[in-house]
């Protein structure tokens, strides 16, 4: 399985780039994992998604989806796409050390 | 008296009306709530686009669709108080109950989509997802002279999640025997990386749209419709022409939901995938398009759901403990054009696999593959609909899922979907 590293601490990802165990995420590796999947540099607006992430994570069990994101974390659709070009919902859960989110059928 | 108060007369509030008003003791009344005269069998608007004139086959008078005993309540919901078990009606009544069943579906809502239902609605810009939506476009696709048909799902879900593909299909069909294939442009753009939600099917589905022709714009997540330009654009910013745009544009559930404070980000209302008690209310069950659930959003789904929520029912007047009993089962036609049709039966866990329905190895129809007997089982499907099924008879059709009679592939072919959209439990 592959790894990644951020200031000495070293986390399990599995084949699609997730973090196997969500409790080891840290503001650093969320910039490891920023810089990993080419966003970049995050800003005050990515941190405002990346703790919107977390806590409503914390409090659901699950991942929010896109939709959820944008309705209340504040930052809208079109926004977070800049932020987290070509799949907002999917990379937000990631660099947030979140399991992919289940889209619904 | 107590009260089973059911919120909807669609598909599954209908069936569960019809079910509980057999099974409850003399000590309960069953109420169902809906403002609609007319009960709509929504499978059979696929087809009027196309030029089917059986509107009124569609359509029937609510009052005769509900068994004696049950007392319809002809208003809209505003709002549940779950604290006060009370549901609010438009009128300013106040509706009791002791046992409240959900069942008001999900509609589309165009007008989340920036310029979506503006100029051009009912222009350039058609769904086929209402009844009046399906005869107007029935009348756009009659005088249509070719250019560019762009079939645009908005976002996910959304009810019978095969009905854009049939739509496509049908379109095809409709083209190819005015003799004017050639002079349209079908574009198939959906917000998922494939043609399906469900690899074994999406190779199926994805192959019959490239047999026929259609170019699949994938992972467009709309963002608004410049409907003077007639253009479809991404949050992306990819941009998509059109000439005829037929949406499926975002669902939701009933604002009455989101005013009681009940839903997601959606207006579903979140349930328990296995037992349907609405996940915050004891005395709650939730069914149908109305749930949070990840199993389609289907007529078959509210059937099989319907026989789950009525023993849970009777399990919570009788203090026991509820069936797990939903696995997600769902099982829909396909209709491919030229009269033939496929038939999947999936899951939560299981995605779609060939074999034979409902009778292991006999049949009659067969799973993933297309045939004119499906097509068959398809258009007979509105006699069972308004004569079995909606009166709450038992159908030999198992209510979880079987494997038998399945064939599972040797080895998986490599597939052509990343794996983003499954649906799992």
């Amino acid at each position: 399985m592959p790894v990644l590293e951020a200031k000495g601490t070293e986390v399990e990802l599995n084949d699609e780039g997730f973090m196997v165990d969500s409790s080891q995420w840290t503001p650093e590796l969320a910039e490891a994992l920023a810089e990993k999947e080419g966003i970049g540099a995050l800003t005050e607006r990515h941190w405002k998604v990346i703790t919107f992430c977390r806590e409503d994570a914390a409090q659901n069990g699950q991942p929010p989806g896109l939709r959820r994101i944008s309705k209340l974390s504040g930052v809208p659709t079109k926004e977070l796409y800049q932020l987290f070009p070509k799949g907002p919902g999917k990379l937000a859960a990631k660099v947030s050390g979140l399991p992919k989110p289940k889209a619904c059928i | 008296m107590k009260n089973l108060v059911i919120l909807g007369a669609g598909t599954a509030g209908t069936m569960m009306a019809n079910r509980m008003v057999t099974r409850l003791s003399s000590g309960w009344c069953v109420k169902v709530i809906d403002p609609e005269q007319e009960h709509l069998y929504q499978p059979g608007l696929l087809f009027l686009p196309f030029g089917a004139r059986d509107e009124e086959l569609n359509l029937r008078a609510r009052s005769k669709t509900l068994k004696p005993g049950v007392e319809w309540v002809r208003e809209a919901v505003q709002l549940i108080e779950a604290d006060a078990k009370t549901v609010v009606l438009d009128n300013g009544t106040k509706q009791p109950y002791d046992l409240l069943v959900i069942a008001s579906g999900s509609q589309i809502r165009p007008d989340e989509t920036p310029g979506l239902a503006d100029g051009g609605w009912r222009g350039s810009i058609f769904d086929f997802y209402t009844l009046d939506g399906a005869l107007a476009l029935r009348d756009a696709l009659d005088t249509f002279e070719g250019g560019r048909l762009a079939i645009n799902i908005v976002e996910m879900p959304i009810k019978c999640p095969v009905a854009p593909l049939e739509f496509t299909f049908l379109a095809d069909a409709f083209f190819t025997k005015r003799g004017m294939r050639d002079r349209v442009e079908l574009v198939y753009v959906t917000p998922l990386d494939s043609a399906f939600t469900k690899p074994m099917a999406s190779r199926l589905l994805g192959g019959l749209l490239e047999e026929k022709g259609v170019r699949v714009e994938p992972e467009f997540a709309t963002g608004e419709v410049d409907a003077d330009g007639k253009n479809l654009i991404s949050y992306d910013e990819r941009k998509v022409p059109y000439d005829l745009l037929v949406t499926i544009p975002t669902h939701m559930g009933a604002p009455f939901i989101e005013a009681s404070g009940m839903g997601n980000e959606l207006s579903f209302v979140p349930t328990d995938p296995h037992t349907l008690r609405a996940k915050e209310h004891e005395d709650i069950f939730v069914l149908g398009d109305a749930t949070d659930l990840p199993s389609s959003k289907a007529g078959s789904v509210a059937h099989f759901q319907s026989e789950v929520v009525t023993e849970n029912l009777l399990r919570s007047i009788g203090n026991e403990s509820l069936e797990e009993g939903f696995d997600g089962h769902a099982n829909c036609f396909v209709e491919s054009g030229f009269d033939k049709a496929l038939l999947i039966d999936f899951n939560y866990d299981v995605e779609p696999l060939p074999g034979t329905f409902p009778l292991p190895w006999v049949g009659p129809m067969s799973l993933m593959k297309e045939t004119y007997l499906n097509h068959l089982g398809k258009l007979a499907f509105r006699w069972v609909y308004w004569n079995a099924l909606l009166p709450g008879r038992t159908i030999p059709v198992p209510n979880r899922m079987s494997m038998r009679g399945k064939v599972r592939p040797a080895s998986p072919a490599p597939t052509s979907t990343k794996g983003g959209h499954h649906a799992s439990a």
